[in-house]
């Protein structure tokens, strides 16, 4: 009960295409992230899944069911969106109970509902306040609730945690990693933060400039990117990318990530002076303008003194270097 | 505590313009009133002295409550001004929401034609109005004169309402149609609450300017029953002899249900001020 079927779904605004046919799987209970930078229309398909946005070709299948022409409250799903978007009128109690009390379920029902969600969010003290008396972690565990208690058959979250400071972010993450974990429930999410996409996805699905680049699980993509675009946006720091004929290779570029390259004072490949250091702690960030690969960002783990100015040799793990052909594809 | 954008002559600079301004804007008015309180003779003799309880003279507001037809103005003017303010800020509303929310050919074109009538004054059609009036039997009511004054307020509803419609969160009304509101709930129940404040900024600018008005009256519907107040002072104000007393009290009593409704809305323009502030 949720499996999604998208079918060659075209969005054009005017002469401005924003989905160029996109095609996509999903099955029941997976938890899938739209991820991608903006602009390349991941909300505008959230919104097509949803019903709130026609596409202009194409069909978009819930259950079995061609829901293309299906109002939103009548395909079987629940949002929560990125300003939360309570009613400000209404209590957090009515504020979970609108949907189902329009749809006309009993009362009891409807708080029984409300009892489960609000205690598996823990939002029960919260329950005859207003919108405006909670913090924004709160109204966003709120507009949880509301979706969690419409028992849909596919969660669409729309950059939940955009609005959240640094730490609530991670404890919002967890919280909806444990919902998907408890409810078993189909769930799409789209995020820009690849942090998000890959700590939370079963499935991730990078899209750019209205197609889709890759689909396929967090390891996956970070493993075995298909092309530039993916390798470049899953990871960070971002992927070293080199001019191939600069090192005297086939490919067009050879692409390595940060974690990837040694560092030596005194041999290695590629020769370069350290243009900035970024410690971490955990873990150090060096900059280094290489003779031969131009400007390189290197990631050693835990501690290490590098002043800027210095010499230093980086060394590409030769079995974890890609490359990449002209059309930016992937060499096997 | 004094930071650099308060210093004292500053402030008396600023406060001496201020009330400058005040006292000219308030100074009719304030004749107004209190000559409506004095004798016929001082109201001559004296024009800017206060009442003393020897030219004090209520015989203006006796002759005004005495002549039984001017409540009845006071409340042809009433209904006017409602019923108008009513069908402006309903219809107004209900256009903006339409241009701001949906997408549609002719958007821009439509929302440009809505708002042409604020420069264009609607008493250069009076003739034609006055023809329409005619022609469908609506001279001489009260009717003839709310249609006008809707006319006449929405190009300036709907210009500045589209505007705040424009910044209602759209993920609010998104909401609203997952959980399978109707768009006429989304628009009465989310989105009118939430430009109340513009609203009130609206009904103000629309309310004076009716309540105030002598033109369409005194054309579409100078009968006995259907004089409003500003039409029924003229009573007073006759080829050679004219009641001031009367005339000055008929004024003081009409600024009064202006000056209500205009504190009614301008709480709301605080309050929508204030809670915006804090989000």
């Amino acid at each position: 009960m949720g499996s999604l079927n998208i079918e060659n779904v075209k969005k054009a605004f005017g002469p401005v295409e924003v989905l160029k046919g996109i095609n996509l799987e999903v099955t029941d209970g997976e938890f899938v992230v739209f991820v991608g930078p903006s602009g390349c229309g991941k909300s505008t398909l959230l919104r097509v899944i949803a019903g709130l946005e026609d596409s202009t070709s194409g069909r978009v299948v819930i259950d079995g069911a061609d829901v293309s022409a299906t109002p939103p409250a009548k395909r079987g799903i629940a949002m929560v969106f990125q300003t939360y978007a309570l009613y400000p009128h209404l209590t957090v109690k009515n504020n979970m109970g609108l949907g189902l009390k329009q749809a006309g379920t009993p009362a009891a029902e409807i708080d029984r509902r409300i009892g489960i969600a609000s205690s598996m969010l823990s939002l029960e003290p919260y329950l005859s306040r207003r919108p405006a008396e909670l913090s924004g972690g709160q109204r966003q565990r709120v507009a949880i609730g509301r979706a969690v208690v419409r028992e849909p058959k596919l969660f669409l979250f729309d950059e939940p945690l955009s609005n959240l400071d640094a730490a609530l972010r991670v404890n919002t993450r967890l919280e909806i990693a444990q919902l998907h974990r408890r409810l078993k429930a189909t769930m799409i999410y789209v995020t820009h933060d690849q942090v998000e996409a890959m700590t939370l996805a079963d499935k991730i699905v990078v899209l750019n400039a209205g197609k889709i680049e890759q689909i396929g699980g967090p390891m996956e993509l970070y493993n075995s990117p298909a092309n530039e675009f993916v390798a470049g946006f899953i990871g960070s720091p971002k992927m070293n990318f080199v001019d191939g004929a600069r090192l005297g290779e086939t490919a067009k570029t050879i692409g390595v990530r940060p974690e990837h390259l040694t560092v030596d004072a005194k041999s290695g490949a590629w020769k370069g002076t350290v243009v900035h250091a970024e410690h971490l702690g955990a873990d150090t960030n060096l900059y280094l303008d290489c003779e031969k690969a131009g400007l390189i960002t290197v990631r050693i783990f835990g501690v290490y003194n590098a002043e800027t100015g210095a010499t230093l040799y980086a060394t590409p793990d030769p079995a974890k270097t890609y490359r990449f052909g002209a059309d930016g594809k992937v060499l096997k | 505590m004094s930071t650099a954008t308060s210093s004292l002559p500053r402030t008396i600079g600023a406060h001496a313009v201020l009330l400058t301004y005040t006292v000219i804007a308030l100074f009719p008015v304030i004749i107004v009133i209190v000559n409506s309180f004095k004798s016929r003779a001082a109201i001559f003799g004296a024009p800017l002295a206060p009442p003393t309880p020897k030219t004090f003279d209520l015989i203006g507001y006796t002759t005004v409550i005495g002549q039984g037809d001017f409540i009845h103005y006071f409340q042809n003017s009433l209904v006017v001004t409602v019923a108008s303010l009513f069908f402006v800020l309903l219809f107004g509303a209900m256009a903006a929401f339409a241009l701001s929310e949906y997408r549609f050919r002719g958007n821009s074109l439509m929302g440009l034609y809505l708002a042409l009538g604020i420069m264009i004054p609607i008493r250069l059609g009076t003739v034609a109005i006055l023809q329409l009036m005619v022609a469908s039997g609506l001279v001489n009511t009260l009717t003839a004169l709310i249609l006008v004054y809707t006319a006449q307020g929405l190009p300036l509803a709907v210009f500045i309402l589209s505007e705040f419609m424009k910044q209602v969160s759209d993920d609010l009304k998104n909401a609203g149609r997952i959980d399978g509101l109707s768009e006429y709930t989304i628009f009465f129940r989310l989105v009118l609450p939430l430009v109340r404040p513009s609203m009130a900024t609206v009904a103000v600018f629309t309310m004076i300017p009716i309540w105030n008005d002598l033109w369409f009256p005194l054309i579409l519907a100078p009968s006995e029953e259907t004089k409003t107040v500003t039409l029924g002072a003229q009573l007073f104000l006759g080829q050679f002899v004219t009641n001031w007393n009367a005339i000055l009290a008929a004024l003081s009593l009409a600024i009064m249900p202006v000056l209500i409704l205009y504190v009614i809305f301008s709480r709301q323009l605080i309050r929508g001020i204030t809670s915006g502030a804090v989000k």
